[in-house]
């Protein structure tokens, strides 16, 4: 589809495309309503007036910044609205309303947020997600890195028991919905500059089908957590450390693909730490953990789901171990800022 | 994965491990050069398969952790140069100069800090950017520095005028032979690093053995490499014999790479060089040569960058650290008042220091509190 907007008149975006005038507001007709199609409620108005849900609501927030904001295997728009989906998905939540705001940086093509608009369109029908509010700002050319995107997210929460660290229980099986690290190395590998040829795709996926799949064969499902930043480290070290519960996980169990392990070991980064943007961790009663992962497995975006480890019956005290290759076991911590890759 | 995983064989582990313990009739303490062989001994737990009498010091082979303070407070002034790109390899930028600052916080403070992952691509940069003045920070062992030189030649061949270096690289024999000449000297033996030598081959060390009468054996950075290499050397101490033996042969000649050292000779030239933490070593580093230093960042900069000062007292015992005469867990500091978020000094700074692998790998809960046998 064609870029409807006259780009002969506006190739690019223009400070007064946010200034709250005329310009702002053929953006939103012209360009938005028709990306995101029947997934927005049409209201021209301040707010949208949503329908009460019937059971208890989820409520998230998410804000998505990505360079470059196309990466093999998605992009900014599909990551944000999937972001979102996924925040609520990890609650137990059926996605369906979405609300975004864009800070657009001066000077981004609009053929650019063309194709961002309608990749969110494309996510938000696929995802049965209501859009039903949003904002564009504009800043000066310099003070952004082409487009942010700001999104909210109601859910409405299907899960019976509450989902969460606090709900982890010693004997819990801890399963990983796939292989780890995908797009955290899709991104890396094609910033500017960066001439190392890896051929893996982002992992960007939305979460809610295999969850749903989980709730509907009756798994007893006590906590779950996408891997995004900071990968299955940072997770479990919060999942520990919040639960007040002690995890053990096997290295060699931990699902990592080929390309993956070849750019990590080339780069010194530890797949345990890249970030994904398709996969959760799910803590189950170890009498569900095969009939969980046969149901993960039989979905098409968590076939690759395996168990990694289990809550240990020994003294909490908050804390995720990993026992590796040689049967040592160590500690797993935090990432420490940024990942970097190391000189030699 | 190829060539990775026939060196990761737990099998073949636990049987070198073994070896090293028939072997073993008295305690030695051997020191691993390279902070990558750190790295990957903690990671894997490595040290824990081996008997109790063989201790493993750190050596101060992290290039991040030997650069001198006063080249990162040089490398922050020139980064604050107005039309300044400053470009350095990524674990450069969280190593704190002589105060606080790092080039994280130079960089927030409006200066234009890139991490590259090849010397190559701030050339390349320099030829993207003819307006401003690139700047390379080249830190590292004779492993990384061919590829400066390679760089600076590629400068000079395109006639780029805005491209220039800041030069810290370092070089490894030298220092060897400082920590073994050293009163406090604890090593016996040498793990010599790998990479280094598939650069440079073993000749140098071969004096050095001789000289000291240590045993330095070549080794590789995989599991097996290292068990492989502990073995050999544990194995020459226990015979009495001092030579170097290469167990990175997949990797390494006696004479190494013939290219890669005649590219090093034409461009850079052995100079003493101040060593983070070890003070100044007598040809322990390389500088531009005189034909080259038209792309000397600090003489093109000798206004900004004051003059080279006297190294501050540090904050940190890294030094210590760094010739293998402290453990981190035995500073007081390690775990609690420096951590890879706020690094006293250099070893904490994640990439290749000991600290930060004994906070990486070695929590301090785990210290307080070794994992119980069942998890095992």
């Amino acid at each position: 589809m064609q870029c409807p907007l006259p780009l002969a008149d506006y190739p690019r975006v223009t400070l007064a495309h946010g200034g709250g005038g005329r310009l702002g507001r053929r953006l939103v007709s012209e360009l938005f309503a028709p990306a995101f199609g029947n997934a927005l409620i049409d209201s021209r108005h301040d707010g949208a007036v949503l329908d009460a849900l019937a059971a208890p609501l989820a409520f998230t927030t998410d804000g998505h910044v990505v360079r470059p904001l196309f990466f093999p295997g998605g992009d900014i728009g599909k990551l944000a609205v999937l972001g979102t989906v996924n925040d609520l998905a990890m609650c137990g939540a059926r996605p369906r309303h979405l609300s975004l705001s864009f800070v657009i940086e001066e000077g981004l093509a609009m053929e650019t947020l063309w194709r961002i608009a309608c990749s969110i369109g494309v996510a938000a029908r696929e995802n049965d997600l209501r859009i039903a509010a949003g904002d564009t700002k504009v800043v000066e050319q310099g003070r952004g890195d082409g487009l942010y995107i700001g999104t909210a997210g109601i859910g409405e929460v299907m899960a019976a028991a509450t989902i969460g660290p606090r709900a982890v229980q010693a004997g819990d099986a801890i399963l990983v919905s796939g292989d780890l690290g995908r797009h955290g190395i899709a991104v890396l590998t094609r910033r500017e500059g960066f001439a190392l040829d890896v051929e893996v795709d982002s992992d960007c996926a939305p979460l809610w089908g295999p969850v749903a799949a989980l709730l509907e064969a009756g798994i007893e499902v006590h906590c779950l957590r996408d891997l995004t930043r900071g990968g299955l480290a940072a997770a479990l070290v919060e999942i520990a450390e919040d639960g007040g519960v002690e995890l053990e996980i096997d290295e060699t169990a931990i699902p990592v693909s080929p390309p993956v392990r070849a750019a990590c070991e080339v780069l010194g980064l530890d797949p345990l730490l890249v970030a994904n943007e398709g996969r959760f961790v799910a803590f189950v009663p170890r009498h569900d953990a095969a009939r969980a992962c046969a149901v993960l497995r039989a979905h098409p975006l968590a076939a690759g789901a395996t168990v990694v480890g289990q809550v240990s019956a020994r003294a909490p005290r908050g804390r995720a171990w990993l026992r590796g290759l040689f049967g040592q076991a160590r500690a797993l911590a935090m990432p420490s800022g940024e990942q970097l890759p190391r000189i030699c | 994965m190829k060539f990775v995983d026939e060196f990761r064989d737990p099998a073949l582990a636990q049987r070198l491990a073994e070896s090293i313990s028939a072997s073993v009739t008295r305690p030695w303490r051997l020191m691993e050069i390279c902070g990558g062989q750190t790295h990957a001994l903690l990671r894997h737990g490595l040290d824990r398969l081996l008997p109790a009498g063989i201790e493993l010091l750190h050596g101060p082979g992290c290039p991040v952790c030997v650069t001198p303070a006063e080249v990162l407070d040089q490398a922050f002034a020139i980064a604050l140069t107005p039309g300044t790109v400053l470009c350095t390899f990524g674990d450069m930028l969280r190593v704190p100069g002589n105060g606080q600052l790092d080039l994280f916080a130079i960089r927030a403070r409006g200066a234009d800090v890139r991490p590259v992952y090849s010397p190559l691509d701030a050339v390349a940069l320099a030829r993207a950017l003819p307006d401003r003045q690139v700047v390379f920070l080249a830190v590292g062992f004779e492993t990384t520095a061919p590829a400066t030189a390679l760089a600076v030649r590629e400068a000079r061949e395109a006639g780029l005028a805005n491209f220039s270096l800041l030069v810290a690289h370092v070089r490894v024999p030298p220092a060897i032979d400082a920590l073994l000449s050293a009163p406090d000297n604890r090593v016996q033996g040498f793990l010599a690093a790998g990479h280094v030598c598939s650069v440079m081959g073993w000749r140098e060390y071969e004096d050095l053995a001789a000289r000291h009468r240590v045993p330095i054996v070549v080794t590789g950075f995989e599991p097996l490499d290292l068990l492989d290499g502990i073995r050999r050397c544990v194995a020459q101490l226990e015979a009495g014999a001092a030579t170097v033996e290469n167990q990175y042969a997949r990797a390494v000649t006696r004479d190494g790479n013939a290219a890669a050292q005649a590219l090093l000779a034409e461009v850079f030239e052995v100079v003493d060089c101040p060593w983070r933490g070890l003070g100044v070593i007598a040809g322990g580093g390389l500088g531009l040569r005189a034909a080259w230093r038209d792309f000397d960042a600090a003489s093109r900069y000798a206004a900004a960058v004051a003059p080279a000062a006297t190294a501050a007292d540090e904050p940190c015992r890294s030094g210590e650290v760094l010739r293998g005469v402290l453990k981190p867990p035995q500073c007081a500091a390690f775990g609690t008042r420096c951590t890879p978020e706020h690094p006293l000094g250099p070893t904490m700074v994640s990439g290749e220091g000991a600290c930060a692998a004994y906070f990486r790998y070695r929590s301090p809960v785990d210290h307080a509190d070794a994992m119980p046998a069942a998890a095992r």
